[in-house]
């Protein structure tokens, strides 16, 4: 910055801003969620299995739960490998796997 | 008993470690493994640093970091949700650590049940240790095979270099069990010939000469590194050459067993008019 609209300090390197963007979404994730922020996840994890075994069986192993952030959004994927024999999925339509996003 | 895979065909688990803080593990526990993992190698890199996550900024896979190497340890999440793939180098994986979490998340039991997993799928496991010669630091060289310690020509820096060598003789596994003991090298690091030349820094011999290990590599003082870091890269992958790139590559392959000459590599610098007049990079 610079009171007359230009600067004598040569131009910034980019990679120095690269730095400064990737710590601000860093930094505010981190100090929004507080200091529990990653612990929700097992348990969120160990919920879903819970309400999904109300309906079908499934193994621990066949639940999948990933996140992405890319530019403002940040999405949490869900995938859930449905059991194949009719017996065991009453009223599941999707197929072998499904992604619930 | 049915005989396991072959030792030699089971991963190898390697330490970074130094004792003192800032002399460049994470640095160089990156810039290691994407070197190794360009090779065709299968690489993860496991940051120990329990509570001071930086491993994952280095690599630049931050914002992907769901689960973690201490959820895995406490059987909150499965290894494979908690591993996160390169997207620049399809064999190396990343496995973060907790930023929230205390050092005693971790324990031995839990560490060597991850790292025996480790050990079947992947050719390297490197450790990056966090400072210090406590817990969190014992826990990442315990199961060790091998050990990188990185020193700076100084004096507070070997100093401490001594000391955790003297762990990795004494305070690991093979230690303990009386195997052939952990094969320790020194990688110097942030060395800078011009202080060397006006003797405001110590030489190479004279470092080699006081911890008396076999040396791994040089790798300079180098602008390169912050760059590397500020965009989330190991600095060998940035496509322009660097000084501290070549030395890490060099190091990678005398790791492997590969015989190359040791050099101390510069960043070709502009002269003093270039640097008046010359690019601002
Ligand atoms: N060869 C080098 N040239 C210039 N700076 C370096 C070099 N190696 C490390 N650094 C810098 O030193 C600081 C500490 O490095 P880091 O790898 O985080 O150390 P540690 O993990 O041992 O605490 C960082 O700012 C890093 O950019
Ligand atoms: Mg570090």
């Amino acid at each position: 910055m610079s009171l007359f609209g230009f600067s004598l300090k040569p131009r910034r390197p980019k990679s120095a801003q690269m730095a400064k963007d990737r710590l601000q979404i860093l930094l505010a994730h981190e100090r929004g969620k507080g200091s529990t922020e990653p612990d929700y996840l097992p348990a969120m994890q160990n919920d879903i299995l819970a309400v999904i075994r109300k309906y079908m069986k499934i193994e621990d192993n066949d639940v999948d739960i990933r996140m992405e952030s890319k530019d403002d959004i940040s999405s949490l994927e869900i995938n859930i490998e449905l059991p194949t024999h009719k017996s065991d999925a009453a009223g599941a339509k999707s197929g072998p796997k499904s992604a619930a996003r | 008993m049915t005989q396991l895979k072959e030792e030699s065909a089971r991963g190898r688990v390697i330490v970074i470690t130094s004792g003192k803080g800032g002399v460049g593990k994470t640095t160089s526990a990156a810039a290691i493994s994407a070197a190794i993992a360009k090779r065709g190698h299968k690489v993860v890199v496991i940051d120990f640093d329990v509570g001071l996550r930086n491993l994952d900024m280095i690599m630049g896979c931050e914002r992907r970091v769901v689960f973690d190497f201490i959820n895995v340890v406490q059987g909150d999440a499965r290894l494979s949700q908690a591993l996160i793939k390169d997207k620049r180098v399809e064999t190396l994986s990343i496995l973060p650590t907790s930023q929230t979490r205390d050092k005693d998340a971790l324990t031995n039991e839990g560490v060597e049940k991850v790292l025996e997993e480790l050990r079947d799928e992947f050719d390297y496991i490197i450790c990056d240790s966090p400072a210090g010669i406590e817990r969190g630091a014992q826990m990442a060289m315990y199961y060790a095979d091998e050990a990188v310690v990185v020193t700076n020509p100084e004096v507070s820096s070997v100093r401490d270099s001594d000391r955790v060598l003297g762990l990795l003789a004494s305070k690991t596994r093979r230690a303990e069990k009386g195997e052939t003991p952990v094969k320790s090298q020194v990688l110097l690091t942030r060395h800078d010939q011009g202080r060397i030349d006006r003797g405001e820094m110590m030489t190479v011999e004279d470092v080699l000469e006081l911890l008396a290990v076999p040396l791994l590599g040089i790798v300079p003082e180098s602008p390169a590194v912050l760059r590397a870091s500020n965009v989330g890269m190991p600095v060998v992958l940035d496509e322009t050459p660097s000084s501290a790139a070549a030395a890490y590559e060099d190091a990678v392959a005398r790791l492997l067993g590969e015989d190359v000459p040791m050099r101390i590599g510069t960043d070709k610098r502009p002269g003093l008019l270039g640097r008046f007049f010359g690019r601002s990079a």
